[in-house]
């Protein structure tokens, strides 16, 4: 068993925390995140252009690296966050240019290093794989796909080859923390992948609610939400942590007690 | 050309979000179909002749040739000739590429066009035809270029453009960019990104290519018509690069042409403060394309400087990272001095007020001629008209206007 595959075989549905690396207390915020309930953790690696992400993740990306973030920090984050949580599973976000500046292979040996367990790269389409799949799977690190409104059954079976950990449904087109999708929608769109893969469904982007991510438990086997703890970082600060433990804990209670359809 | 999936050697590709995947491929199949169809070549042909005043003259700087003779050894000092596509409508080479993708956005039934711009050239163009189709224009641009380019911004709301300043990052054009490519992500069903250069994810950087081919086809006959020959050189400056290959493409394939693009050194390659992203850059993926950029060791990308604002993008298009890869083109560099200088040379020499872009392709020109002898042939693209540069100039020259 993997660590994705112990978290989407919970009996219930999975709750998908994002923060921002080196964005305030970095390793206090990812136990906060732990300790309310978070089944799987998503750290973003900061990019200084990150064209998909809405106006709050681009602020944390922009604070973190004003705070001088490496990509070693985030790497370093990751491993000592492997050694406090020996079994949550851990998956990197972000954009290409910093995965693949030293080549494809140093980071996802990197990655291995650190007890990474998948890897979303926002701009790498399915098309261009070639630049991070190969050397992510060499390594046994899941190279964790999108799939969005846009795309279309005719597209579908290439986003899900070389696709692994889960996938992540994109609820809206659009970028981060915006509005968010209507719920029927969002169940015709899970079914439609799930009749797909067997690879659990998770939904994320413009869910900032326990009642908006109960909804969505009702039917995806994950729910990620990432903008509204972001916001809380970008809005407490290192006094954060406390804060997040708090919404965690509401989002996590309200997506595990939600029933798989 | 690229390969089926748009990669020029190393180059090119399709990074983008998979929400625009989609968008992108139809793209593709829409511009394969219209660059097979006559009516489409030839509405566009009509367009460039009759509203955008195609050909545009080939020139030669005589005043010029003689000016930069007289520091010449004996015997030597090129011909200089302009292709002076900054004679365009709008005044500047930008409305080539937009006008074809107008007419490509429409094919696709869009009825909102979007584009990023960092001098207004391009924004400027973009609302020109926006204005000529009646199509509604919203134009990112940054901040701080809002402020130096004042007049552009004048220009394209009386067009009818809306114009958002993006004040992320230092408020430049890839800020633009990015501002540009997050409205697309939330807008694909009805919205037109009109890119501005030779860069995006693939087809653009071949299509915004073949759109301003028409400047190096002209060229071409032009020049063999007034001179029996081609050129020994060709020249032009580079920001993303979308004249440069423009003029260059027609002419890849004749082994005996020369080519130079040149990039903005600003203060210097040695320092940080430049927008030479092949000279001083490294590859890596940025705004769709996998090309040249200005970064750190860790990926994060650079500010460029140029004290043209239509130069410091740091990336370029991915075709030239592929040309300086094989070879075929010859990359240099000039300063922000150099470029200055160059635009008063121009100035007092032709009567010619080029923008400040070209006259990092001028001073590049002054610098080659020299070397080469009489009978040989420069031919460089003036791409813009320097109206819109005049109070940067004044600022540098001390003079308040």
């Amino acid at each position: 068993m993997t660590r994705f595959s112990t978290a989407f075989a919970k009996p219930h549905p999975a709750l998908v925390c994002f923060i921002t690396a080196g964005d305030g207390d970095t390793a206090a915020n990812l136990d906060a995140l732990v300790a309310g309930g978070a089944d799987v953790i998503e750290l973003g690696m900061p990019f200084t252009d990150p064209m998909a992400d809405g106006p709050a993740i681009q602020a944390a990306n922009i604070r973190a690296l004003n705070g001088g973030t490496t990509t070693a920090d985030v790497l370093r984050h990751a491993a000592e966050f492997r050694a406090r949580h020996p079994h949550v599973p851990l998956v990197l976000m972000g954009y290409a240019n910093p995965m693949i500046r030293h080549g494809p292979e140093w980071f996802a040996d990197e990655c291995a290093k650190a007890g990474v367990d998948g890897v979303i790269c926002v701009d790498i389409p399915p098309e261009e794989d070639e630049a991070l799949g190969p050397a992510l799977r060499a390594k046994n690190i899941a190279p964790i796909r999108l799939s969005t409104p846009t795309t279309d059954a005719a597209r579908l079976p290439r986003v899900l080859e070389g696709s692994d950990g889960f996938l992540y449904y994109v609820s809206v087109a659009g970028i981060t923390g915006k509005q968010q999708a209507a719920q029927a929608s969002i169940a015709d769109a899970v079914a439609r992948l799930k009749a797909a893969t067997d690879l659990p469904v998770a939904v994320g982007f413009g869910v900032r609610t326990p009642e908006q991510a109960a909804a969505i438990a009702q039917v995806a086997d994950g729910v990620v939400v990432g903008s509204a703890l972001v916001e809380i970082v970008g809005e407490h600060g290192n006094d954060a942590p406390e804060k997040l433990r708090e919404l965690t804990q509401a989002l996590a209670n309200a997506v595990h007690s939600a029933r798989k359809g | 050309m690229p390969d089926s999936r748009g990669h020029f050697g190393d180059y090119g590709g399709r990074y983008v979000a998979e929400t625009l995947m989609p968008l992108v491929l139809d793209l593709e199949r829409e511009y394969r179909a219209a660059h097979a169809d006559p009516a489409f070549q030839e509405q566009f042909d009509g367009l460039l002749e009759h509203y955008v005043g195609r050909p545009s003259p080939l020139y030669y700087a005589e005043r010029l040739t003689e000016e930069l003779r007289k520091d010449a050894g004996a015997g030597m000092g090129a011909q200089v000739w302009f292709k002076r596509d900054e004679l365009n409508h709008t005044g500047a080479h930008k409305i080539n590429n937009c006008i074809g993708q107008i007419l490509l956005a429409m094919r696709m039934g869009k009825t909102r066009i979007i584009a990023e711009t960092g001098a207004g050239q391009h924004g400027v163009a973009t609302a020109t035809v926006c204005a000529r189709f009646g199509l509604p224009c919203v134009v990112y641009m940054g901040a701080e270029d809002v402020r130096r380019q004042s007049p552009n911004v004048f220009r394209m709301k009386l067009l009818g453009a809306e114009i958002v300043p993006v004040t992320a990052g230092r408020g430049t054009l890839k800020d633009a960019m990015n501002e540009a490519l997050r409205d697309w992500v939330a807008n694909v069903s009805d919205t037109f990104y009109i890119i501005g250069t030779a860069a995006g994810p693939h087809p653009y950087p071949e299509l915004v290519r073949d759109f301003q081919s028409v400047i190096g086809k002209e060229a071409k006959a032009q020049i063999e018509l007034r001179t029996g020959r081609l050129p020994d050189l060709l020249v032009a400056c580079i920001g993303g690069g979308s004249n440069a290959l423009g003029l260059f493409h027609p002419f890849l394939d004749d082994s005996d042409v020369g080519m130079l693009g040149v990039e903005a050194a600003g203060h210097g390659l040695d320092g940080d403060e430049h927008a030479a992203s092949l000279l001083g850059g490294h590859p890596g993926v940025l705004h769709g394309n996998r090309t040249y950029l200005l970064q750190d060791e860790d990926g994060q990308i650079t500010e460029g400087h140029s004290i043209s604002a239509g130069l410091d993008y740091p990336g370029i298009g991915p075709e030239h990272a592929w040309l300086k890869d094989t070879g075929r083109v010859e990359y240099t560099a000039i300063t922000d001095k150099e470029a200055l200088d160059a635009f008063q040379l121009l100035c007092r020499t032709e009567g010619i007020i080029p923008a400040l872009e070209p006259s990092h392709a001028i001073a590049a020109v002054a610098k080659r001629a020299k070397e080469m002898p009489q009978d040989s042939i420069i031919l460089a693209n003036l791409c813009g008209r320097g109206d819109k540069d005049i109070f940067t100039v004044a600022e540098k020259l001390g003079v308040e206007i």
